[in-house]
């Protein structure tokens, strides 16, 4: 679906955020980008997005250059516009697209039942807590059918509970829709759970330092799985070869 | 209880205040064209009520005619200055330069070369007024989150649409800021545009009245609008500030 051909990014004030980075995007997989801070996945997946442009290499789509609304990204923060309700948050990418505005509320709303809030359409983000606000973001995201969604740890600001269920339900709308998904992310655990392949980066400057398709088998009890217990171990290993010394140690 | 005395406590201070001047003014015979009395004050306001309020009404129409015009302008250039970076350049020097010249040495020129009375005042309590709207927007502008942007930016917002669905409702509070610190400032520029003036010929604001009252000697009328003018501007502070908690409150709700 998407080849990256030896793509570099150095920015302005000199800082090379990705070397030489390489690799192909599957249709209907879900790949987590890993990495320590610094890596520059965020870096990769603003590329994807287009919302910033290869200083090297070439980001070739196999359907042409996604038009606008045709990605969803979703943020770290939720970033939802405080004085608009829930609905008019999730039918915004619609309105921007000049979609008329009946249709544009339907879809928003079916798009927030998707997530799992039909009942809070016009409850605005302050009287949301952290982890609705993120599907508020999620249903945003996915209103205008993108042929990708791209998200950029989602999850890190939330609590242990929350996160957990919105893997969960990540994982499940994936699996339903078989939409392609680009996940941020730097903890293994959430790579390993939620994704079907992993990329772990290397900081400083950006480099893909392993490529693993999935070994977690099971969806029911997958955190307990043993599959899953390994698949974050080789993981974990992988890291480990791949941070500065000094880093490992603390 | 601590909450109750919190309330009381600036009116108390205030009577205490009043009453201690009051038993000065008695007690060393001061006479009332030199320090009147709060009760010579209330007086003097009494026997003229309806001229002052008359002049009152003329101060907060200037007053906020300029607001209107202040926050008008300060909004247009706000949004001139965040569009390009060459606006900014060519506004900002000119703007601030503006608000450093003291009001009182632009004023007679204004006065004279504008001849309708009422809009040469109302330039004058504009120009020190617009600049708090102006600095607030600008900066409200400045700050959109830049996440809110990019996600714009995916969507193929057109500038216009990022203007108006994005960035001037994120620099509504800033906005609102601004105009409750422009609105005691364009009372102060109606009342020193009002005094240029009157020296000038035009009388009808209550700065006319304090000069006329200081010429003739009537100290306690003299300060009777003083003290209306305090209150008038006290009353805009707080109407605005009102305004701003009322706004931000529904439009989070």
């Amino acid at each position: 679906m998407i080849e990256i051909a030896g793509v570099s990014k150095v920015f302005d004030n000199g800082t090379v955020a990705l070397e030489g980075i390489s690799a192909t995007i599957a249709a209907g997989e879900f790949l987590a980008l890993l990495g320590p801070s610094g890596c520059g996945k965020s870096t990769l997946l603003r590329l994807l997005a287009g919302l910033e442009t290869p200083t090297a290499g070439a980001i070739t789509w196999a359907q042409g250059r996604p038009k606008a609304g045709e990605i969803g990204f979703v943020f770290q923060d939720a970033t939802l516009l405080p004085w608009a309700s829930a609905l008019e948050n999730v039918a915004l990418p619609l309105k921007l697209l000049g979609r008329p505005r009946a249709p544009a509320r339907e879809a928003a709303a079916a798009a927030l039942a998707q997530v799992g809030l039909s009942e809070f359409l016009t409850a605005k983000p302050a009287a949301l807590s952290g982890g609705m606000k993120m599907r508020v973001s999620i249903a945003r995201a996915l209103v205008a059918k993108p042929k990708i969604l791209l998200m950029d740890e989602p999850f890190a600001a939330l609590d242990e509970f929350t996160r957990q269920s919105l893997q969960e339900d990540l994982r499940n709308l994936w699996r339903r829709t078989g939409l392609t998904v680009v996940f941020v992310t730097h903890s293994t655990y959430e790579a390993a759970f939620l994704a079907s392949r992993v990329l772990v980066m290397s900081p400083r400057p950006g480099k893909i330092a392993a490529d693993f398709a999935s070994t977690v088998t099971g969806e029911a009890d997958r955190r307990d799985a043993p599959s899953y217990t390994a698949f974050v171990a080789e993981m974990s290993r992988r890291l480990r070869g791949v941070m500065p010394a000094r880093e490992v140690l603390a | 209880m601590n909450r109750l005395l919190e309330r009381i406590a600036p009116v108390g201070f205030g009577v205490a205040v009043l009453a201690a001047w009051q038993c000065a003014v008695w007690a060393t015979g001061t006479p009332k064209y030199v320090v009147p009395g709060p009760w010579d004050i209330v007086t003097a306001y009494a026997a003229s009520s309806g001229e002052l309020n008359a002049a009152l009404l003329s101060t907060l129409t200037v007053t906020f005619a300029a607001l209107a015009a202040a926050a008008f302008l300060g909004v247009v250039l706000a949004v001139a200055m965040a569009a390009s970076v060459l606006l900014r350049a060519a506004i900002q020097p000119w703007a601030v330069a503006l608000q450093v010249t003291p009001l009182v040495a632009i004023a007679p020129l204004i006065i004279l070369w504008v001849n309708q009375a009422f809009a040469a005042l109302v330039i004058c309590a504009t120009i020190i007024s617009f600049f708090p709207i102006l600095a607030n927007t600008a900066a409200g502008l400045a700050q959109t989150p830049a996440a809110l942007l990019d996600l714009f930016k995916l969507n193929g917002a057109s500038r216009w649409q990022t203007l108006l669905l994005l960035r001037l409702p994120s620099a509504v509070p800033n906005f609102l800021t601004g105009l409750r610190i422009s609105g005691t400032l364009a009372l102060v520029g109606a009342v020193v545009a009002e005094f240029v003036a009157g020296s000038g010929g035009f009388a009808s604001g209550l700065a006319y009245r304090i000069l006329e009252a200081g010429y003739r000697l009537e100290i306690p009328k003299m300060f009777a609008a003083m003290v209306l003018l305090a209150l008038a501007g006290v009353a805009i502070y707080a109407a605005l500030g009102g305004l701003e908690y009322l706004v931000l409150r529904r439009r989070e709700r």
